[in-house]
């Protein structure tokens, strides 16, 4: 093994020791300010947490409908406080479950869901009123959110005091996680449809998790994902203020996800960073007034991408540090990955344990009681000025290329991350990265451990119940509803009324898309290596 | 000199997750193969009619979404339809022992799992093309 230089894990140098020399630049009130104090460095709460805790969400759903409201049901038992729904490929890429490209891919990487009749089974006997739900669907994500709200409307509950949160970030697609359908434009006007839809419908619901959790999985480094995150925040914000909607009515409904990788102070900084280069893009660049349009809110997952398939219980300490970095980092919601997880969509004996985990954080760990206990901390205000620097100048860079949907199409972001992803895997190849179990302290023998077990099952279930479906259904309202959503999607009117009426009336999830591919087409990105 | 390997890089399925299909693919290059990467999303007959077009030796298949045991053995069964038998098949990716034990008694030469080297992979490619 070669010597490992001294970088955090996305390369950057780092001083033996750090002190008020390194700090000189900082000044106090302009860069860091108090907790609940512009421009948020600290945190967006004044008490942090001992005010609320965060939100824990644990992101689950696989196989059938039915199995996965079974597991909810279980979790809200335990103790967990929000709920997170993950959906298969078919669904993620609008797809039924009994179309042929689904073929071995249903409720494999999630819930299979193709129409409002499994939204409804999903969430049987769990009151959408009074439990939050966040939704991980991206490029059919209003279709999938105009199921969820049906549900709502069947169950009785108002819209109005609806709360949860849309994945629905078309642009980090693009960039790095590849389940896009539509190209990016009319991607973007439905986003923005469901953005305007929220403002007047669901004021409490967040339309938009703005993510770069993809974008570090993908192999960015950590100020990649922080600066291509936020870039894609402005270009949401661009695309609502030319809908003409004003920026208080819908930028503090805009929240974020990011990773948390391994790297602990690097990870804590780029929070830090993120919600003070987020507080002057909304109030300097955008011009917003209201304050909660200038907090910048996120969700963090743990990175999944550094679980080794070796070693497996190593990872349950992996994910601590990690958990602990995106608390210490100012967090309002938090899952955290399963020790499984690098094997397959976890049993619910880990899910357990990864809860747990951040319980134990909570109420043991002593980390909450202070508002931000390492500011002020000579080499993390030092990371925290380095990061926002680096994140501005990325950022600039966009701009000058005239926005993230040109940057995308000259495959800017994209070859960017794989450039780091390539630097990082072959670092660890020379042995300058170190992973242990893998390439130091292996083992001759890992201890099994059981896994969830996703078979075929799913598949035969679903695509039965779509015949009947189909079958039972009035298909003369739906192709009406069809119909009529082709003319939407051709002119400028808002889509999402007539995405619920097309759900109201179980036209499923991939005719409501074939509708959509029909007027919008498909994007096909240029593959590079 | 003998004339560089090609292979063929594929993800097929609904998966996008082409981190690994695309270290892979450049780890080949600078070991001096050709590499035809083909992009997301193809099914087993793109696949296998684009390694016949390419005529390479070694096909790579990228698939971290469960879904190999309904892929790989199709992009076998194609092969032998076209009497491509020569042609290497390794598979990368989250597939579990006993799903990878079937693999390789389908005909696949070699399943790289989590944690495996660029440099086994690059190993194991050169030593399986006769040159």
């Amino acid at each position: 093994m070669s010597e490992r230089p001294f970088t955090t894990i996305s390369g950057v140098p780092i001083e033996p020791l750090y002190g008020p020399e390194d700090i000189r630049d900082l000044d106090p009130a302009r860069d860091i300010a108090a907790p609940g104090q512009f421009p948020y460095t600290r945190g967006i709460h004044e008490s942090m947490y001992r005010g609320k805790l965060w939100t824990m969400r644990q992101f689950s759903g696989f196989a059938t409908p039915e199995e996965t409201n079974r597991r909810y049901l279980y979790l809200l038992e335990q103790g967990q406080t929000g709920l997170s729904v993950a959906f298969d490929l078919p669904t993620l890429m609008g797809y039924d479950a009994d179309h042929p490209l689904s073929e071995g891919e249903v409720g494999k990487c999630g819930v299979a869901i193709s129409s409002l009749e499994d939204m409804e089974t999903l969430f049987r006997g769990i009151p959408l009123g009074n439990v939050t739900v966040s939704m991980t669907i991206n490029s059919p994500a209003a279709v999938l959110w105009a199921m969820y709200l049906a549900v709502a409307e069947k169950q009785g509950a108002d819209w109005a005091r609806l709360s949860g949160t849309l994945q629905n970030d078309i642009l980090k697609e693009y960039i790095a996680q590849k389940e896009y359908i539509f190209p990016p434009r009319p991607s973007m006007r439905l986003v923005t449809d469901t953005i305007e839809f929220s403002t007047q419908q669901t004021p409490r619901f967040n339309p938009i998790s703005i993510s770069g959790y993809h974008i570090r999985e993908a192999g960015s480094t950590a100020v990649q994902e922080l600066a291509f995150t936020l870039r894609d925040g402005i270009e949401y914000v661009q695309w609502a203020l030319e809908r003409g909607l004003p920026v208080d009515s819908f930028a503090p409904r805009l929240s974020f996800f990011f990773n948390a990788h391994s790297d602990f102070f690097e990870e804590i900084a780029k929070y830090r960073a993120a919600r003070k280069i987020w507080a002057s893009v909304m109030r300097d660049r955008f011009g917003a007034t209201d304050e909660s349009s200038t907090k910048l809110r996120f969700h963090a997952q743990t990175a999944g991408c550094s679980l080794t398939w070796q070693q497996p219980y190593n990872n349950i300490v992996r994910t601590t540090v990690q958990a602990m970095a995106a608390v210490l980092g100012g967090c309002q919601s938090l899952h955290t990955n399963s020790l499984d997880e690098a094997y397959a969509l976890p049993s619910e004996h880990a899910v357990i344990i990864a809860l747990r985990t951040q319980q134990v954080i909570a109420y043991e760990s002593g980390i909450t009681a202070a508002a931000d206990p390492l500011g002020g901390s000579y080499f993390l205000e030092r990371l925290t000025l380095d990061t926002e620097k680096a994140a501005r100048g990325y950022i600039c860079q966009i701009d000058q290329m005239g926005g993230m949907i040109p940057a995308i199409e000259k495959n800017f972001p994209q070859r960017e991350i794989a450039n780091a992803s390539y630097a990082y895997q072959t670092a660890v190849e020379r042995g300058e990265k170190a992973i242990v179990g893998v390439n130091v302290f292996h083992a001759d023998h890992d201890e099994p451990i059981e896994t969830l077990h996703i078979d075929q099952s799913a598949q035969h279930h679903q695509t039965k119940k779509l015949a009947v479906l189909r079958a039972t259904r009035d298909n003369s309202r739906v192709r009406a509803c069809l119909d009529a959503l082709r003319r939407a999607a051709e002119g400028t009117e808002n889509t999402m009324p007539y995405i619920l009426d097309a759900v109201r009336v179980y036209a499923t999830l991939g005719e409501i898309c074939d509708a959509l591919r029909e007027v919008f087409g498909s994007y096909q990105e240029t593959s590079l290596v | 000199m003998s004339l560089p390997i090609r292979v063929l890089v594929a993800k097929p399925g609904l998966d996008g997750h082409d981190r690994g299909a695309k270290v892979i693919a450049r780890a080949l290059r600078d070991a001096g193969m050709e590499v035809i990467y083909t992009g997301l999303r193809q099914t087993p007959e793109m696949i296998v009619n684009a390694a016949l077009q390419e005529d390479v030796q070694v096909i790579g298949l990228s698939i971290l979404s469960g879904a190999h045991n309904a892929i790989v053995p199709r992009v076998m069964e194609l092969l032998r339809e076209k009497g491509m038998t020569d042609v290497k098949v390794v598979v990368g990716g989250i597939i579990p022992d006993d799903d990878a034990a079937d693999l390789k008694r389908q005909g696949v030469a070699a399943v790289f799992q989590p944690g495996a080297s660029l440099g086994e992979v690059v190993d194991f490619i050169r030593s399986s093309v006769p040159v």
